[in-house]
């Protein structure tokens, strides 16, 4: 349950729609977390970019891991422009117990900061500049740049 | 022929180049000015799958996929 959207996140729609989708599945935990745009350095907002093939095969791969505890994740993120104080990221995990929620929720953002090929540009001064000091090199880079 | 694609970022257009391995790619792409500086620490993925050996062989038809440096949310 991946969804991308152009442009800042409905964040009440998409919290009601996911809680009322999962009201009678009987999960005794809906944990979400919601990524929102900061002033800051003099931005206006955040843009991005998405590789879809292969985040779909990430997230699936978390979808499994969920799955095997009980759990699912729900997951919505921006394409595009989102200005300050709108949101871009939205993860939530229901699961029958909190604990596992928690955790799960814990593990998944810091992975998909690490491994969703997902770009951050600011926006700042008319420009679209990368994020670079932000951004985190996915695990088994480099491998072309190996001089023989 | 395969083809190469650079994301995000890296601001090049695709390639369509005769190679059947990868380590052909980095031969090539390391001589590559404007792509040099992004080969330490992009990712790289063959038909969407990340891969983390140089040691794969690439047929016709096969899409190689360079990933920078990532950061969502």
């Amino acid at each position: 349950m991946l969804y991308l959207y152009d442009g800042a996140l409905n964040v009440s729609k998409i919290l009601k729609d996911w809680y009322d989708e999962e009201a009678n599945s009987n999960y005794g935990a809906y944990i979400p977390f919601v990524g929102t745009v900061r002033s800051e350095d003099g931005i206006s907002g955040l843009s991005f970019d998405i590789y879809e093939p292969i985040l779909e095969r990430w997230f699936e791969a978390w979808q499994e891991k969920a799955r095997a505890k009980g759990a699912i994740i729900k997951m919505a993120h921006s394409r595009g422009d989102v200005m300050l104080h709108e949101s871009s990221y939205i993860a939530a995990v229901f699961s029958p117990k909190r604990r596992v929620a928690l955790e799960f929720i814990d593990e998944f953002v810091e992975d998909f900061k690490a491994s969703a090929p997902i770009w951050k540009y600011d926006l700042k001064d008319g420009q679209r500049i990368y994020a670079s000091d932000r951004s985190t090199a996915i695990k088994g880079s480099g491998i072309l740049g190996v001089k023989k | 022929m395969v083809r190469v694609e650079f994301l995000g970022p890296i601001q090049k257009e695709s390639l369509e180049i005769e190679i059947t391995n990868l380590e052909q790619l980095a031969d090539i792409l390391q001589q590559d000015k404007e792509i040099a500086e992004w080969l330490e620490n992009s990712a790289v993925a063959v038909n969407d799958m990340l891969v983390n050996s140089l040691d794969v062989a690439l047929k016709d038809g096969d899409k190689v996929s360079l990933l920078p440096p990532v950061c969502g949310g």
